[in-house]
């Protein structure tokens, strides 16, 4: 290890981690907000669910190389764009959290449901203020997995010139020093996980009345 | 543009020779077809002793998650930095990224098998190995297929990345294409590495189709039979596959 050279361009890596989280970051927000918009939707009309899951099944299906090259002339955006990375890390992340959300309403008990019915719940509002909050936890395991998801694949990115922490893959492969990759690595891998406390925690903060269940 | 790399794809000089389609398709299936063989082996047995004994199960959490968030590019620069170009540090890397969608899903599908069949099981006199290979397995089937799914769309887009690094395969259009601003070419190499992706899930599917027992088939019949408008089909288990 060159520690010398992690010191000397601290801010090379600071601004290409600070990159990575807003690379991975944004597609997820974007994308659990098609995901919920699309889940409610195919909760409510379950005709719409199969046909969904076969075009979500296709999109997730692409590699991600592949779909970062193929954006740039669906959209008419330049190569360099990282608006390429972007969308096509929301495209992942929505395919992926269209499912768990889905999921998440179908493990809503009928009980709960029902009770909601009687008390006279509109079935949107149903869905909004009874369902979905008590689907945030298989919502959120679906979130932990996407982030953490995006947080590996924004690296490949790389490739075709913006990748965050991805970059230091390619120049360190390039002049074949180790200290760099190792350095984009371990930055990834401590991204990761502190993505990934960081939505246990706000679950915790989020479903007050599931700690109980949780601990049991 | 579209045009052109149609053109391209079915022009039959792109076919043939050694950076021809036909050979690099060839190389592509070769990373997969080993990485996904060796991951398999490793993974299995281990998922199902995991899944069986219940021993083991924080270790292997712990394994895939952290596998989940290594990135493929910086685990196969420093792979092949260490050990020096060449397939085989490139087949390592994707066996190692193969591993934790099969053995999660494994142990995950042998964990969630109702114990109350596997009581069953052991009422009616079966051994371990029996319980395992009767009762077990075949119920826990279906998820180990999709965990060899989601093994095998990471391998294919993680052996598109490994051109970047190592010789041959899909991913040469686009590393070579990229370097040389030649577009056609990169949409091609993403074009054809998409289509053998879904082929392959496709194939994997049927084979899920043709293997799983009729009677796990779930959802249909239940609606049948409930009393209810629209039951809560609860398939949860199809969760934890993506990766």
């Amino acid at each position: 290890m060159d520690w010398g050279w992690i010191v000397d361009n601290r801010d090379l890596i600071l601004e290409l981690l600070i990159e990575h989280i807003w690379l991975s970051a944004i597609p997820v927000v974007i994308g659990l907000a098609v995901a919920l918009v699309l889940g409610v939707l195919a909760h409510t009309y379950r005709w719409a669910y199969p046909p969904l899951l076969v075009v979500v099944g296709v999109l997730y299906t692409i590699p991600s190389l592949a779909l970062f090259i193929v954006l740039p002339v669906v959209l008419g955006t330049q190569i360099l764009n990282p608006l390429n990375i972007l969308i096509a890390l929301t495209i992942y992340s929505g395919a992926l959290l269209v499912r768990t959300v889905v999921d998440g309403l179908d493990a809503v008990p009928p009980a709960v449901r029902k009770a909601a019915e009687g008390l006279g719940y509109k079935r949107l509002t149903r869905i909004v203020t009874v369902e979905l909050p008590i689907a945030i936890p298989v919502i959120v395991a679906g979130l932990r997995v996407v982030t953490v998801a995006n947080i590996s694949m924004v690296s490949v990115g790389a490739l075709i010139g913006i990748g965050g922490l991805g970059e230091l893959f390619t120049s360190g492969f390039q002049i074949r020093f180790v200290t760099e990759i190792i350095v984009g690595l371990v930055l990834s891998l401590l991204l990761a996980v502190t993505a990934d406390l960081l939505l246990v925690f706000l679950q915790r903060k989020t479903t007050p009345w599931d700690r109980l269940g949780a601990t049991a | 543009m579209i045009g052109d790399v149609w053109a391209y794809l079915t022009a039959a000089g792109s076919w043939q020779g050694s950076n021809g389609f036909a050979v690099r398709i060839f190389e592509h299936l070769q990373y997969v077809a080993g990485a996904l063989l060796v991951a398999f082996l490793i993974a299995f047995p281990l998922g199902l002793l995991i899944g069986h004994t219940n021993k083991g199960v924080t270790v292997a959490v712990n394994a895939v998650n952290a596998s989940r968030s290594l990135p493929s590019l910086g685990l196969l620069t420093l792979v092949v930095l260490f050990s020096g170009l060449g397939r085989a540090p490139v087949l390592v890397a994707l066996t190692v990224l193969a591993i934790p969608p099969i053995l999660n899903a494994t142990y995950a599908g042998v964990r969630g098998v109702d114990k109350g069949a596997v009581n069953a099981a052991r009422g009616m006199g079966m051994t371990e190995p029996q319980v395992l290979w009767q009762v077990e397995l075949p119920v826990a089937l279906p998820l180990v297929w999709s965990g060899i799914r989601s093994a095998t769309l990471q391998t294919v887009a993680t052996a598109t990345i490994a051109a970047y690094v190592a010789l041959g395969g899909l991913g040469r259009y686009v590393i070579d294409g990229f370097a040389v601003r030649e577009f056609d070419e990169m949409l091609a190499g993403a074009a054809l590495v998409s289509l053998l992706a879904i082929v392959l899930d496709l194939a994997l599917a049927f084979a899920t189709h043709v293997s799983v027992s009729p009677g796990l088939r779930e959802p249909r019949k239940r609606r049948l039979t409930s009393p209810l408008k629209r039951p809560a089909p609860g398939n949860q288990s199809t969760a934890p596959a993506a990766g």
